[in-house]
């Protein structure tokens, strides 16, 4: 919105003049919509004033490790790039389980600019690649919102919204190179095409929907999202009695060549035709061919019953096909729904069955405050809008109707589905609010202007009396609005609730979305900002102290980092295909030293890496994840590592003196708290994070030596000990090593008690 | 598709519809279906109606169809014809290459599905439905969504 007024300086005299022409209306739309895209893409650039030019988070750093790969060796050897530096020592077939439309897109914008000879970094392209798109995704929603409505405001004010909403930011801000980043551009544009091809029945559309489908399914395993919705709409249709040829060209066309599309990258491969989640489309597709000659059928014979014959038929072959799919699952040729999407129809799901599934953060279901703080007053124009497509149910309306209903679900199951749902907000609410406006905008009234006339919709006030008529039955009389009071009053109130939407948009991109997470911002108590820098420091330090192809073991959030930043060889990553090999991890972390040890070895492991937040008040670190590390752990091996032992016998999840002994002499406890108490004056050691006291006495540690500790404390890297040159066991050793004769203990000070601090 | 309505049906057209119904189904939808739903029609035929309409149908067809437009008809025959061997033989001879399977199968339901589109877009009934697609124009699509869908074949078939 706040840009749009910036394409205002024309008055509104000229306007008035100039009203009829058609060109420079189109050129005040390019012109606003460059300006949107303007403000999407720089109001996504906070994390790179404050902070630096960085990739953010977990994910994007194998992302951007991936296009690095890509870059330096070329497409080929990509696709078939077999990585032996994850996953130790499994290695992962990286080249056919990524989804690499995101690396591609980096690397073909990577070579384009080299071919005009601007030589950029490839670093900057991946970190701007989401903003960009930001734009591109704006576009795209004034593109569908213009094929919902003919007024032509609701699809500015749509760019405008899809542009700086902080459900669509969340995941798009610079440095934040997702798949999501190109994904949802790719989703609104899909939809955009499908929605002209279904309108003008044209294979030609049909097939660029398909290819851009294939693109999406490239870039994000969200496509399914596209693949269960436009079949469901396409249903919809039929069963509302809408079927028309032109249902039939787009929607086959965009299933043969869409399916064979998708079927090209070798992560998806033969998935379209053997799991649950593409059968509905494909099933659909059947139908519809049923239907087609049911339809062609009726041409030829039109009897009285056929009607009723129709239904009776079709509802046989239709339940006949799902028996059919049922008993293909129960046999075994097709894959019954994948964990993710059990866990979208009953949210305990994962919780029970699937810990890794339900450890992940952006797999909770979301919190309702989250629907305001994401999408503002969106959320409560997003029902007017969808009320808005009943009142002239098209086809395309009855798309709208299902996105909303089907997209609301999901937002509500999983936090992360909250993206997929932002697009049709955007949608909706834009249609509702330009109705609003251009009803009281309205110049209809002899009242020759409107002051409160300073919106988007002024470009197309003069459209709105075609509009606001054609909503009503045509022949009864224009009812509208003539009082002044309530013109200035509604558009006023309205143009507050845009202003503060911006503002909210704003500030939450600014507070809550920008932090890229590898950078920690604090402020000194002067009120400067204070950088924190430990993971970055700890990466470093990896890189230039240990050999190349030192192994690190790590709980998986922290593996994309060590590959990206530390460059070493990882035990698991954020990948998270083999949920056993993680389970080995989280079973290391979770026992005593003489369980983990062996495992240890047995993985080559030559440095463990803890993230702790005790000394700084860091919540995100590994004690508070260490709860899922055991229950992952516990899903494999249930007799040897039980969740409830590290719970105190009241029930309470404890790290100070009431510890339990099992939480006292787990590895990640030990490595967490090893030596903190020396920072501290006896009696004085404090965790921040939980806001405990601990007991004087640190855990000692046998099998492992601290060997880098970060500023302030955030990361600690531990070196696995080799194992005892005259063959003693580790706690042997250490107590000798401690001055502790086996028979007696005598007073005599260990050397290494010096090197503690 | 042939929409002339002036073709009276006979009394048994319910029966029918269902029984041509279900016949037609293994030419065009997907291998799932196909086993349950022809042995569906079996059950429901009664031979003499079925005949009669069967008749009825051929009569409307001979006499609404153009003559290019039974070409067209024609190719999509024989595609059906090729997709059921290429079925026929996956369930026999087993889905060995089951790129090469696949491909060459959604090859032929690509290729029906795109000829079924430009017949119905060519059909002289149909021009309400759409507005902007002249026949020229249904053609140049054709070739193109074709030459897409070859593409993707030949880049899956391995």
């Amino acid at each position: 919105m706040a840009v749009a007024t910036a394409s205002d300086p024309s008055p509104m005299q000229v306007l008035a003049d100039f009203g009829k022409s058609k060109s420079l209306r189109t050129l005040l739309r390019v012109l606003i919509l460059c300006f949107i895209a303007g403000a999407a893409v720089s109001s996504r650039l906070f994390s790179v004033i404050r902070f630096e030019s960085i990739i953010h988070e977990f994910d994007p750093w194998f992302n951007f490790r991936a296009t690095k790969y890509l870059v330096a060796n070329g497409f080929y050897d990509f696709w078939d790039w077999f990585d032996d530096r994850t996953w130790h020592p499994l290695g992962r077939v990286t080249g056919g389980t990524l989804y690499p439309g995101l690396m591609v897109t980096s690397g073909a914008i990577y070579h384009a600019l080299r071919a005009l000879t601007i030589p950029v970094d490839i670093r900057n392209i991946c970190v701007l690649l989401a903003p960009a798109f930001s734009g591109l995704t704006a576009f795209a929603a004034y593109l569908l919102t213009n094929e919902m409505t003919t007024n032509t405001s609701a699809g500015l004010l749509a760019a405008a919204f899809m542009g700086i909403t902080p459900g669509y930011i969340s995941r798009s801000v610079a440095g934040s190179y997702d798949n999501e980043a190109i994904a949802i551009f790719l989703l609104v544009f899909t939809f955009y095409l499908w929605i002209k091809a279904l309108k003008l029945g044209s294979v030609l559309w049909g097939a660029l929907c398909a290819l851009f489908y294939g693109y999406m399914v490239a870039s994000w395993g969200g496509y399914a999202f596209i693949t269960c919705l436009v079949p469901l709409h396409a249903f919809v249709l039929i069963c509302m009695g809408r079927y028309s040829t032109r249902l039939y060209v787009s929607y086959t066309t965009w299933y043969a060549l869409g399916t064979l599309a998708s079927m090209q990258i070798p992560f998806v491969g033969f998935l379209p035709v053997r799991t649950s989640e593409h059968m509905p489309a494909l099933g659909i597709f059947g139908f519809l061919q049923l239907v087609a000659f049911i339809y062609y059928i009726r041409s030829a014979l039109s009897g009285a019953q056929f009607k009723a014959f129709l239904f009776v038929g079709l509802g046989a072959v239709f339940g006949l096909a799902l028996l059919a799919l049922v008993a293909m699952t129960s046999a075994g040729y097709i894959a019954p729904w994948s964990g993710r999407f059990y866990s979208l129809w009953d949210t305990g799901y994962a919780k029970i069955h699937i810990p890794i599934i339900a450890s992940v953060s952006e797999h909770q279901p979301t919190a309702w405050p989250a629907f305001f703080f994401d999408l503002n007053m969106l959320i409560w124009l997003f029902p007017a809008g969808v009320y808005l497509c009943f009142q002239d149910l098209k086809d395309e309306h009855v798309f709208v109707v299902v996105y909303a209903l089907f997209g609301s679900y999901f937002a509500g199951v999983m936090v992360r589905l909250m993206l997929t749902l932002t697009p049709i907000v955007c949608v909706a609410a834009a249609m509702a609010s330009s109705q609003l406006l251009s009803t009281f905008l309205s110049v209809k009234s002899p009242k020759a202007k409107d002051p409160g006339q300073e919106d988007v919709a002024d470009s197309s006030s003069k459209k709105t009396k075609q509009n606001a008529g054609s909503l009503r039955s045509a022949s009864s009389p224009y009812v509208g609005v003539y009082s002044f009071l309530s013109k200035g009053l509604v558009s006023g109130i309205m143009t507050i609730y845009l202003l503060l939407f911006v503002l909210h948009c704003t500030w939450v991109t600014s507070n809550a979305y920008s932090s890229p997470s590898v950078v920690l911002a604090s402020r000194m108590p002067d009120g400067s900002q204070h950088i924190i820098d430990d993971y970055r420091e700890a990466y470093q330090w990896l890189r230039q102290n240990t050999k190349e192809d030192a192994k690190i073991m790590s709980w998986w959030d922290y593996g994309y980092q060590i590959g990206g930043m530390a460059d070493r060889p990882t035990l698991v990553d954020n990948n998270t295909w083999n949920n056993t090999h993680i389970a080995t991890v989280g079973k290391a972390m979770s026992s005593s030293e003489e369980v983990s040890y062996p495992i240890m070895r047995q993985h080559e492991v030559d440095y463990v890496l803890v993230v702790f937040g005790g000394l700084l008040g860091y919540s995100g670190d590994d004690i508070n994840k260490f709860l899922w590390m055991v229950r992952i752990a516990e899903g494999i091996w249930p007799d040897e590592v039980s969740e409830r032992k590290f719970f105190t016998p009241r029930g309470e999840y404890r790290v100070d003196g009431e510890a339990t002994e099992t939480m006292k002499n787990s590895l990640m406890y030990k490595m967490s708290y090893y030596n903190y108490h020396t920072l501290f004056p006896p009696g004085q050691a404090q965790d921040r994070v939980r806001g405990v006291r601990l007991p004087d006495t640190g855990p000692v540690l046998n099998t492992l030596d601290e060997a880098f500790t970060s500023e302030n404390w955030i990361i600690r890297i531990y070196k696995v000990k080799d194992l005892d040159n005259v063959g003693r066991d580790h706690a042997a050793a250490a107590s000798f090593e401690r001055g502790h004769k086996k028979k007696k203990a005598t007073k005599k000070r260990g050397p290494r008690a010096l090197r503690v601090d | 598709m042939a929409p002339k309505k002036s073709q009276a049906s006979s009394a048994a057209a319910p029966v029918v519809t269902t029984a041509t119904t279900a016949t037609t189904v293994p030419t065009v939808s997907g291998p799932g279906k196909k086993s349950s739903s022809s042995s569906l029609s079996s059950a429901a035929t009664s031979s003499e109606a079925w005949s009669n309409v069967a008749t009825n149908i051929l009569k409307h067809y001979q006499k609404t169809t153009p003559q290019r437009t039974k070409l067209i008809d024609l190719f999509m025959a024989f595609l059906v014809v090729v997709g059921g061997l290429q079925f026929v033989y996956c369930v026999v001879a087993g889905n060995y290459p089951f790129n090469a399977f696949l491909s060459g199968f959604s090859a032929t339901v690509g290729q029906f599905v795109l000829t079924a589109s430009l017949r119905i877009q060519t059909t002289e009934a149909n021009k309400a439905d759409f507005p902007s697609v002249s026949p020229e124009r249904a053609f140049a699509d054709y070739v193109v969504g074709s030459l897409i869908l070859h593409f993707f074949c030949v880049n899956f078939i391995n």
